[in-house]
């Protein structure tokens, strides 16, 4: 199946109501814990919803992605429904690990989506021995490795990003380089902070994109996966983006400059997608509004449905240890 | 039948599986290199040639590669991993114990990791950081088995158990065991040789072994240890102590059963470990004898271990780090008559 073409209304539709839904539901999420109703810590991913969304609409449905502690927009644009991921951020026994993952480790392997590694660059090793696996059997899948700017600083991106190249493995690198890992500003720890540079170090390719631009991300990402399937990989993807809310739960971003704040707002890629799909001609503001309208109603029901979910039964502490 | 050493009989154990599993492969730096060593202790030596495209030789990143394997198990594949010196995990722990450990638990049951990781351990006149036991740091690690294989029968069994479980194993081998040859041959090499059957065998992975019977003491070892504790209960047996040897060889889980079927028989029990005794195996066997079958004790538990050190170079100085036959004579005989 080829990704319908960039002009199809519907696969337009579909991006922006893909990252509405990202949105919401971190909003959502946010004001539930706020609100002390849900358990645990959470890692937020409002203002990067076009690197997920834009990445993973490259993908076909066998292909897998990796993520990190900030993946909730990575599994509800890799096909993580709503309801298995409230459930799961309420320790439910329906969530998709069945509350024994949460937050950090988000993932359905049916879905083409493996935990979230929330050791920082620990899955790029990882997706590149799933890589491996996939070219010694001879399947045509990729690996989409999601990981931030904090995680070049680790040696596992040097000891992954340097296996994958050697072996030409399937894996596309996604940097979203949102500037700061957690707090500490990407130019106070790297000389040089065009991350896509490094990939000709290791002898691949790389390119830096709007990671607020979805079509950019997008078309960036087809090339990659035809590259990678090809057998031309590993391509490394610095996507550049900006997170709207805190590192974590409780992270006010004082460290955040005003101004640059509000430079990286007014190019939010959820509005600046809605301004280009309106300019079309064929997409009214009523269609954006059915947009947001369907995707609060669809979350409002998650979470009631997830509030009610049954918890694990105390005997499930110590299932699922072995295999 | 024929008599193999613990290398001859893992790299036989290894063909096997790759010969019968296309999801097998190995993994490791200077495993496979034309005209190279196969592995710091020959045991993948001429695999490459045999497996093309099988034996992957990686860049000098321990933790990269056990990444790699990590990642290759959830898709499907069953990786040996060859970590050169065990020493080097602790650059691997990460993948191990963060990755493959919990993968399965963290995904609610939907992922399995059947991959296994090789390492040589003991201190061989190499100093302090290609030398450490490093069983001790993996056996609290659930989600983790860890083996000790101290003859080549079982070597091949186990290694073959492993490769076939759908779990992450922990699979330590001594380098005074291997009993290479040549240019790889270790001084102060003990024989670890075994027959080995000529059609298929495995050795379950849970299960620890009674190499010898006896009735006064029990005596608890495993890779190196195990052999000393054997030639201590030799000279035992002359002085009229007989002592029953158990290769513990499961370190996780470790088996009780058979363990404490011997300790209500003697009532007395002797753990010997190489490795500093300070937060070691030996402690947490203690722990677990006492819950099981601490009843039975008639005297309260020894420990022989090593010095709360690192491994020291000089020869005097290591032969006084590891523990060795005297020191296990001496703790029986003063168990016994207790």
């Amino acid at each position: 199946m080829n990704a319908p073409a960039k002009d199809d209304r519907e696969f337009l539709l579909g991006l922006h109501e893909r990252m509405v839904l990202i949105r919401e539901f971190e909003d959502r999420v946010k004001f539930l814990f706020l609100e002390g109703t849900m358990p645990g810590t959470i890692h937020q991913c409002q203002g990067q919803e076009a690197t997920a969304v834009g990445v993973c609409a490259a993908l076909e449905p066998g292909d897998f992605i990796t993520s990190t502690f900030r993946g909730h927009g990575h599994a509800l644009a890799k096909g993580l429904t709503v309801q298995e991921m409230l459930d799961e951020l309420f320790g439910a026994r329906t969530g998709c690990c069945k509350g024994k993952g949460g937050s950090m480790h988000m993932g359905n392997m049916d879905k083409g989506m493996v935990p979230g590694i929330a050791i920082v660059a620990g899955g790029i090793p990882l997706a590149a021995g799933m890589a491996l696996a996939f070219k010694l059997q001879r399947r045509p899948q990729v690996v989409a490795c999601f990981f931030g700017d904090g995680a070049v600083a680790e040696g596992a991106f040097h000891e992954g990003v340097n296996m994958a190249a050697i072996w030409n493995l399937p894996v596309i690198l996604v940097c979203e380089n949102n500037l700061y890992g957690a707090s500490t500003r990407v130019d106070k720890v790297m000389r040089n902070p065009r991350i896509s540079d490094r990939a000709a170090s290791y002898g691949f390719r790389g390119e830096t994109v709007d990671g607020n631009d979805v079509l950019a991300v997008h078309e960036a990402a087809q090339r990659a996966v035809a590259e990678c399937r090809g057998g031309n990989g590993p391509v490394l993807l610095e996507l550049l983006t900006y997170r709207r809310t805190g590192h974590s739960r409780r992270d006010a971003c004082h460290y955040q400059p005003k101004d640059e704040r509000e430079a990286w707002f007014s190019r939010d890629p959820i509005d600046r997608f809605a301004a280009k799909l309106l300019e079309r001609g064929d997409v009214s503001a009523a269609d954006l509004a059915a947009i947001k309208a369907r995707v609060d109603a669809q979350i409002g029901a998650g979470v009631e449905r997830a509030k009610a979910a049954a918890l694990p039964a105390l005997s499930e502490l110590t299932e699922d240890v072995f295999a | 039948m024929k008599r193999q050493g613990i290398a001859e009989a893992l790299r036989d154990g290894i063909a096997e599986e790759m010969t019968r599993d296309p999801a097998v492969f190995c993994i490791g730096e200077d495993i496979g290199v034309p005209g190279g060593w196969g592995g710091a202790f020959t045991v993948t030596l001429g695999l490459a040639e045999k497996f093309p495209g099988r034996i992957i030789d990686t860049p000098i990143a321990e933790l990269g590669f056990t990444g790699i394997a990590v990642g290759a198990a959830m898709m499907g594949m069953r990786p040996i991993a060859d970590m050169q010196y065990g020493d080097f995990l602790f650059l691997a722990s990460d993948q191990l114990i963060n990755n493959a450990a919990k993968m399965r638990y963290m995904s609610g049951g939907m992922i399995k990791v059947p991959m296994v990781m090789r390492a040589p351990v003991g201190a061989t006149g190499r100093g302090s950081q290609h030398a450490q036991s490093m069983e001790r740091y993996f056996i609290g690690v659930p989600g983790l088995k860890v083996v000790a294989i101290s003859t080549a029968y079982d070597a091949k069994g186990m290694l073959k158990a492993a490769v076939r479980d759908d779990n992450p194993v922990m699979f330590f081998e001594h380098k005074l065991l291997y009993g290479s040859k040549g240019a790889r041959a270790e001084p102060g090499a003990v024989d670890a040789t075994s027959d080995i059957p000529e059609e298929d065998y495995v050795v379950p992975l849970d299960r620890a072994a009674v190499r010898r019977e006896g009735t006064e003491v029990t005596i608890l070892g495993w890779l190196l240890m195990a052999h000393f504790a054997l030639a201590a209960a030799k000279e035992l047996s002359a002085e009229g102590i007989e002592a029953e040897i158990i290769d513990v060889r499961s370190l996780s889980p470790i088996d009780y059963e058979t363990i404490g079927a011997s300790i209500r028989k003697t009532g007395r029990v002797l753990i010997v470990e190489e490795g500093p005794k300070t937060g070691g195996v030996a402690a947490e066997i203690a722990a677990g004898i006492m819950e099981h079958c601490g009843e039975s004790l008639l005297a309260p538990i020894v420990r022989v271990a090593s010095a709360d050190v690192p491994v020291p170079f000089s020869p005097v100085l290591e032969n006084a780090y590891r523990p060795d036959v005297p020191r296990i004579v001496e703790a029986a005989r003063r168990l016994a008559r207790s």
